[in-house]
């Protein structure tokens, strides 16, 4: 009987197929009842930033935005985020920038509003250069 | 469609993203050791301050025009090009990261919408402005690009053979990407003087005056594709570390120890990008700009056995700047270059000496490690002296806003 060979195919290598780890040692006694709720541990930087390549850290120095930012706090602001009213933003008005919650109407009125009473709103006219840098996602206080 | 994108002035931009005060005012930025300018805002170029102008040449300009004026702050425009170009890979899964401030992408769907897109985002995401050519392969795109500044425009495509041709009659040959300084006053003798006369070029004439490299940019004016993006970037040929001097050196002792630490620096770059290297150059120069006689020299070793041990490599430089020193000089660069480096993998055993480089290799490995967890100053070799004489000049270096926690943005807020 003629057998012919009309193709061979070689195996995948170039994926990986990842196998779960045995975590229990396994030959004596009972396996650990918490080996199933293993879930790595928390890892701040995966979970609160975002976007990596819109991120930047900035820090406030001053009261303006007290009690919500506090002076001397650290502030992650991605640039990523859409902006809308209510939000904490750095903002740049001509040639300074500055922290603040940006406010804005329907009907087209925009102005910067600080936490701290004793700070004057902006109030954005058109012959200011006025642009939102980034939005604040959040501020780390260090005890 | 094959876009190119540049960021705008690039390392100006990234000064100005986290000084808006910059903005609207003249801004250059100095080569390492503040030696000349390498980046110049619009308002710098408008006051005729050209590329490469040493800086003490701006003298009085810069007070009497209120230029801003930077030392080169490679750690913050290396992580603000990353993720410019981590940011191109969301709208193509084809890019070709060209330079610190370059990429190419291939855009499929309407390609200047894109574009536009694009540009608006990078801006948002990331604060720098781009400009961007488009056009059916790479040389055209760039001169699409090139185009898109002229005109002061954000985009500009080149979609058919009649916009082609009259951006093509607008560029003097000299401008277009790969020829060069020969080529253009070889084309001009000719009366070539633009890119559509050289795009007119027969291709056979285009060969024997520009060989194969010329009669392909030809071929991509014509509108052909010669050039593929090169998505993963091409093995390095060659690592050069060599620096100017804050201030001119005569000892053939304090050039040994430049020489010293920027041979550690380049060993362990090569031992991370897993080479070997088969020869080594060893150079020196005098500065071009000093009243005092002038000299420079080099010398190239080949080895008899590829090696990345730094202690094996150093025998050779010392050597070879023994060679070439000569006294009475006034100092201003010293550097090395490591050549024909090939993959580590592709070492083949040696005849003699094998155990004591086997014991090399897991000494660097050893020192590679070390000094990537706790700094380059951890731990050094026996003939490292603490860096004194050749450290850098920079007195007007911003923040790394963006890579040191130390050095981050501040944002001041007083009451009004």
């Amino acid at each position: 009987m003629i057998c012919s060979v009309k193709s061979v195919f070689v195996p995948k290598r170039e994926r990986k197929l990842l196998r779960p780890l045995i975590l229990t040692r396994v030959p004596a006694g009972f396996p650990s009842p918490a080996d199933d709720y293993i879930e790595g541990r928390i890892d701040l930087n995966r979970d609160l930033i975002r976007h990596p390549l819109a991120t930047f850290y900035v820090r406030v120095v001053g009261d303006s935005m007290e009690p919500v930012i506090q002076s001397g706090a650290l502030i992650v602001v991605d640039r990523m985020l859409e902006t809308k009213d209510g939000d904490i933003v750095i903002a740049r008005v001509d040639s300074e920038l500055c922290v603040k919650r940006l406010r804005m109407t329907e009907g087209g009125a925009v102005w910067l509003s600080s936490e701290n009473a004793r700070y004057q709103p902006i109030v954005i006219t058109e012959e200011m250069d006025f642009e939102v840098w980034g939005k604040v996602s959040h501020a780390i206080h260090t005890f | 469609m094959i876009a190119l994108i540049d960021c705008n002035n690039f390392y100006v931009s990234c000064e100005r993203v986290f000084q808006p005060a910059l903005r609207n005012r003249p801004v250059v930025v100095l080569s390492n050791n503040d030696g000349c300018v390498i980046a110049r805002s619009e308002e710098a170029k408008a006051l005729g301050i050209s590329m490469g102008t040493p800086y003490f040449k701006l003298g009085y300009l810069i007070e009497k025009e209120n230029i801003a004026v930077f030392s080169s702050n490679y750690t913050l425009y290396g992580d603000m090009s990353a993720r410019v170009m981590e940011a191109l890979t969301h709208f193509s899964p084809e890019t070709e990261i060209y330079s610190i401030d370059e990429a190419f992408l291939r855009l499929e769907n309407n390609p200047k919408e894109t574009g536009r897109e694009i540009r608006e985002k990078i801006y948002k995401w990331i604060g720098l402005p781009v400009s961007i050519g488009i056009a059916p392969n790479k040389t055209l795109a760039k001169i699409a690009n090139r185009t898109a500044k002229k005109l002061k425009r954000d985009v500009f495509e080149i979609a058919d053979e009649k916009s082609r041709d009259e951006v093509l009659r607008e560029m003097p040959v000299k401008e277009v990407w790969g020829i060069g300084y020969n080529s253009t006053k070889k084309l001009n003798a000719l009366g070539i003087t633009n890119a559509l006369e050289l795009k007119n070029l027969d291709r056979p004439h285009a060969r024997k005056l520009l060989s194969v490299v010329g009669a392909r940019i030809v071929e991509e004016l014509n509108g052909e594709t010669c050039l593929p993006l090169e998505l993963a970037p091409p093995a390095k040929k060659s690592i050069t570390c060599s620096r100017s001097f804050g201030t001119l050196v005569e000892s053939f002792d304090d050039l040994k120890e430049a020489l010293d630490s920027y041979l550690v620096k380049a060993g362990e770059k090569m031992r991370k990008h897993k080479l070997t290297a088969r020869a080594i150059t060893v150079f020196l120069t005098t500065s071009r700009f000093s009243k005092h006689p002038q000299y420079s020299n080099s010398t190239t070793i080949e080895l008899a056995d590829s090696t990345n041990s730094t202690r094996e490599l150093r025998e050779w430089t010392q050597k070879g700047l023994s060679e070439i020193y000569k006294k009475d000089f006034l100092y201003k660069k010293v550097g090395v270059i490591l050549q024909g480096l090939q993959p580590e993998k592709a070492e083949t055993i040696r005849l003699y000496n094998e155990p004591n480089y086997e014991k090399d290799k897991r000494l660097c490995a050893a020192i590679d490690k070390i000094s990537r967890k706790f700094g380059r100053e951890a731990v050094r070799f026996g003939f490292q002296k603490t860096e004194k004489i050749w450290r850098m000049t920079c007195e007007h270096k911003s923040n790394c806003y963006t890579t040191n926690l130390r050095e981050i943005l501040q944002i001041k807020q007083l009451p009004v």
